[in-house]
């Protein structure tokens, strides 16, 4: 949907002194068949991710709730299989969402990253209460030279986005979306940031309904300098 | 499940259409998670006591043999009679003969949101027997002929004004009521004769103190002690999973219970009722019973399900739930709304039923994390999406949509085709960056827009670079 996140996130490894690989054989970490109920079909890409990945050291995703799946959810899929549940918790044990890996165990800081702008960070829900993440990527952001961060009440609700939940349940995922649209709208910050992009295609498709200005950009994009072209739903 | 209720998606559309009840549970789930927040904040121990209120809730599921036996046995030496029901109609019939027995015309009722899970209202109806619901949002629902909407503030989806109207029209005695507490003292003069009058007092039970035979009650209003103390017998009715081993156990939950519904310290009225008036009493019953109702519980214990029967039913789960908040209780169309209501109602009333409630959650984890028992609602709520799954009763469309993504998302060369093309494909409908509308994506785009993707994916533009640095 949006190549220049996972450039952004490439281009950040690199500066934390990695050597970044992205597989040809991985396609998607299984998520919509595991929250579907179809615990067979996400153990069958489960097994493919794992397959993937086991000859490196880290595996880092720009999205929480991919991070979450493989560390979360890959564990419980295999409970009851001893064999495939070792190699599950070797690659969930590896596994890092980018903000928090960077801060976290690159120790990474943004240094002459610049952004003149005001923003309001969300705090997509896999990643805050999954795996931990809120202070990480305010910490980096608060290093940009000219971002000014602005507080987003109840920047830690969900947006209404949920997976599929938004399109099985369009009219109680628009209430929510609405809600989270109105707060971010109220902050009068220029840009919305957030680390998940199924998150930020829903706020940034709410905002954009209710004829918001507001420009969505994921974390990565602002702290790479990749944030000075068109925004999630802008033409160059 | 209620009787002949229109399909979930029907029910949540009424809901978010109806201002006044976003309105009504703004105003009391709002105030409640800001209080909540502040009796958090001020009690340094309170992780650590959610990690006791969950081991003691914890100890007692996985030895609820051991704690009944020994709560029988002390409450029939108090001088309480204890009955066992299996299931929600027995347990019925059990109070209503015993309502018989007494010679009972008048009964009056404390909370419980047992007593609604086993449809003892309607059976005291169908006994012909007077029902007075004496907690106030109770006696609220009664006038309207509402079932609960929130299990601690049963009437959370009617707003004062409405209430006022309400009381207005069903009073005897309304008075001017210029302000809530003349509201209140309006159902004051309506209750309190019918509080002295009433043959029989039903009551749930907040806990069941295994090493005194004790039933403890907690009310704001005094009324479950009014409901309890006067009428010649009182009739307990409680789910078998509200065992604590002691009094001290009780007293660790209570601080745990209370600060997580209302954010207060403690209520008003916290009561342990031992047994019956006892020779030199001054008031109190002259015959206490106690009906312990499985109805489902020891299922749920087999069924993967004993986690939710930490429950101590504090409500918080409903008040941070973004969908609650949006959709109200009415909505779930179970005795139990929200979170909790979700993983409880498919084992009351049957998983065809209410498929919906398990995937009609955004998984964002809030309910869990304000559990002050720690349960793992998300994870339970996914135990009845595979359920759902395995029995076959996810729609059609949704099977056919996963078979054909998993076909393609096992084979990684076509799964990168597919996405180069579908890129493609999506920009045929873009306008200035945005897709308004679009087949098969109505359920976005009808509410919001979606960003058009870039013109070719990530692994086109990565190989490339690839190809071009070699």
């Amino acid at each position: 949907m949006r190549p220049q996140i996972g450039f952004a996130a490439l281009a950040l490894l690199e500066q934390a002194g990695c050597t970044v690989e992205v597989p040809a054989v991985q396609t998607c970490c299984g998520q919509p068949a595991a929250n579907a109920g179809d615990a067979g079909g996400a153990r069958r890409i489960a097994r493919q991710v794992i397959t993937a990945f086991e000859g490196f050291d880290y595996v880092v995703a720009p999205s929480g709730s991919c991070a979450a799946t493989i560390k979360v959810q890959y564990p419980e899929l295999f409970a009851r299989e001893p064999a495939m549940h070792a190699s599950a918790m070797a690659l969930a044990g590896k596994t890092h969402e980018l903000l928090s890996f960077l801060w976290d165990i690159r120790h990474w800081q943004p240094q002459g990253v610049a952004l003149a702008a005001s923003a309001a960070y969300h705090d997509s829900c896999s990643g805050l209460r999954e795996l931990g993440i809120q202070a990480q990527p305010r910490r980096m952001l608060g290093k940009v030279d000219g971002l000014e961060l602005r507080p987003l009440e109840g920047s830690t609700v969900c947006c209404g986005f949920g997976g599929t939940f938004c399109v099985k349940y369009p009219a109680i995922s628009n209430a929510i979306a609405d809600d989270k649209a109105r707060a971010i709208e109220a902050t009068g910050a220029e840009i919305l940031l957030g680390g998940d992009l199924g998150c930020l295609m829903n706020m940034a498709g709410k905002l954009h309904r209710r004829g918001a200005a507001t420009r969505s950009f994921h974390a990565a994009e602002v702290l790479a300098g990749m944030a000075d072209g068109p925004a999630i739903g802008e033409t160059a | 499940m209620r009787p002949n209720l229109p399909p979930f998606q029907e029910r949540a559309g009424a809901a978010l259409r109806d201002k006044t009840l976003k309105l009504a549970i703004d105003r009391t789930t709002g105030t409640a998670e800001r209080n909540r927040a502040v009796a958090v904040a001020a009690w340094p121990e309170f992780q650590s006591a959610r990690d006791l209120g969950r081991d003691i809730r914890a100890h007692v599921v996985n030895n609820i043999d051991h704690y009944l036996v020994e709560f029988e046995r002390n409450a029939v030496a108090s001088g309480a009679a204890v009955h066992w029901a299996a299931t929600a109609d027995e347990a019925c019939q059990i109070v209503v003969e015993i309502c018989r027995k007494a010679g009972a015309k008048s009964v009056t009722r404390s909370k419980s949101m047992l007593g609604e899970e086993i449809g003892l209202p309607h059976a005291l109806e169908a006994a012909k027997i007077e029902r007075v619901e004496t907690d106030l949002a109770e006696h609220i629902i009664q006038l309207a002929g509402d079932p609960p909407s929130h299990i601690v503030w049963p009437a959370l989806h009617k707003t004062r004004e409405q209430v006022k109207e309400l009381f207005a029209a069903s009073h005897r005695d309304p008075g001017a009521m210029e302000d809530v507490e003349a509201m209140v003292q309006a159902a004051r003069r309506e209750l309190r004769a019918k509080f002295m009058a009433a043959d029989v007092g039903i009551s749930g039970a907040n806990f069941l103190v295994a090493d005194t035979g004790s039933v403890c009650t907690v009310t704001n209003e005094g009324n479950a002690e009014l409901t309890t103390t006067p009428p010649r017998v009182h009739i307990v009715t409680a789910g078998i999973e509200k065992l604590v081993p002691s009094t001290a156990h009780a007293m660790a939950l209570l601080r745990l219970l209370v600060r997580s519904a209302t954010g207060a310290e403690l209520t008003q009225y916290t009561t342990f009722h031992t047994g019956p008036k006892r020779p030199g009493d001054r008031d109190g019953p002259d015959e206490f019973h106690i009906v312990l109702v499985d109805n489902g519980r020891t299922k749920m214990l087999g069924d993967g399900l004993a986690e939710m029967l930490r429950c101590i039913r504090c409500g918080a789960c409903l008040n941070h739930c973004v969908v609650y908040r949006h959709i109200g209780g009415h909505a779930y169309g179970g005795t139990y709304p929200g979170p909790m209501g979700s993983v409880l109602t498919p084992s009351l009333d049957g998983l065809p039923a209410s498929r919906d409630l398990a995937h009609a959650c955004t998984l964002n984890g809030s309910c869990q994390e304000v559990c002050p028992v720690k349960i793992p609602l998300p994870t339970l709520l996914r135990g009845w999406r595979d359920r759902s799954w395995r029995e076959g009763l996810e729609p059609r469309s949704v099977r056919r949509a996963l078979w054909a993504w998993k076909f393609v998302a096992t084979r990684p060369a076509l799964y990168r085709a597919v996405s180069a093309f579908a890129v493609l494909g999506m920009q045929l409908f873009a306008k200035r960056g945005w897709i308004e509308s679009m087949p098969l994506a109505g359920g976005w785009t009808a509410h919001r827009g979606l960003p058009a993707p870039a013109s070719s994916t990530f692994m086109q533009q990565y190989q490339a670079r690839k190809r071009a640095a070699k």
